[in-house]
């Protein structure tokens, strides 16, 4: 294997396992349920695209023709990740946990359970 | 009973199940194409109403601007993972959208998701405003305004509505 594609690979899977790292770290360290979502959607998907994409060229090579089925899992990712992130806030919002302490607009959440609009129907 | 309920989707289906196998061997084929013509007849009688893509350049430009939304974002949440959290401060937001069709408001949820450092969390029953939770929010009347010019103004002209 020639040393530049070597080079491209290391580089990708070293920015995927940075991310990735990053991600999961973030999901330990964050104080709530909802500050905690946004490690695994937003930092673990530029993780994992990157080591699917050094996959992808890594294969490429090995077998002599494109390999794209990396680029699918990509996404399949990027779609899904979205719509468990919100079954996750959805379910946090109904189970009533509570958000940090600080959280501007707390208020809003009682609102987010009846999928009521923020100001009309203000009778509580 | 048309062969082909679903043209579009008959051809992603056979796209599809090739770019997963990674082969263009003739049982994969045979297979593929079995795929695309039994799968749509089956759930030809579950689908709903979707607005078409009215610009699809205007699509593809989307999609390249997300992609590099996402890029950005990642690197922007990672930095805010790192830093003390005591500077963090996250917050519910409101989004008055005008988007209305089912598909439109899907993806600009799910666009929102991805990119800048929100997760969209409900939609209101009235299908007018779009709630969301930001990691670290700064100014509330700006991230509405990104929100609104920058995903949800493409998309309403990607649909027409």
């Amino acid at each position: 294997m020639p040393l530049y594609l070597e080079i491209i690979i290391c580089v990708l899977l070293l920015i995927g396992g940075v991310f990735l790292l990053l991600g999961s770290y973030g999901l330990a360290r964050l104080p709530d349920i909802f500050t905690r979502l946004h490690s695994p959607t937003k930092a673990s998907t530029l993780g994992i695209t990157g080591v699917l994409l050094s996959s992808m060229v890594f294969h490429s090579y090995q077998n002599g023709s494109l390999s794209v089925n990396e680029l699918l899992i990509t996404l399949f990712l990027l779609i899904t990740a979205p719509v468990a992130a919100y079954m996750i806030a959805k379910t946090a919002i109904h189970h009533e946990t509570p958000p940090l302490d600080k959280t501007k607009n707390a208020h809003l959440v009682s609102k987010i359970r009846d999928r009521q609009a923020p100001k009309e129907n203000d009778e509580a | 009973m048309r062969v082909f309920p679903m043209p579009f989707h008959s051809l992603l289906l056979f796209v599809v199940w090739l770019l997963l196998n990674n082969s263009v061997s003739a049982g994969h084929i045979v297979l593929a194409a079995f795929f695309a013509i039994a799968i749509p007849l089956f759930v030809n009688g579950m689908r709903d109403e979707h607005p078409k893509i009215l610009k699809p350049w205007r699509a593809f430009r989307y999609v390249l601007m997300v992609m590099r939304d996402i890029l950005v974002a990642n690197i922007e949440v990672a930095w805010l993972i790192i830093r003390p959290i005591k500077h963090l401060e996250p917050g519910f937001v409101a989004v008055p959208i005008n988007i209305r069709s089912d598909l439109g408001i899907t993806i600009l949820a799910s666009t929102v998701s991805l990119t800048p450092g929100t997760v969209s969390a409900e939609i209101s029953k009235d299908k007018q405003w779009l709630y969301v939770h930001a990691l670290h929010l700064e100014g509330e009347a700006d991230l509405i305004h990104l929100i609104k010019t920058r995903y949800e103004a493409p998309l309403k002209e990607i649909f027409g509505c």
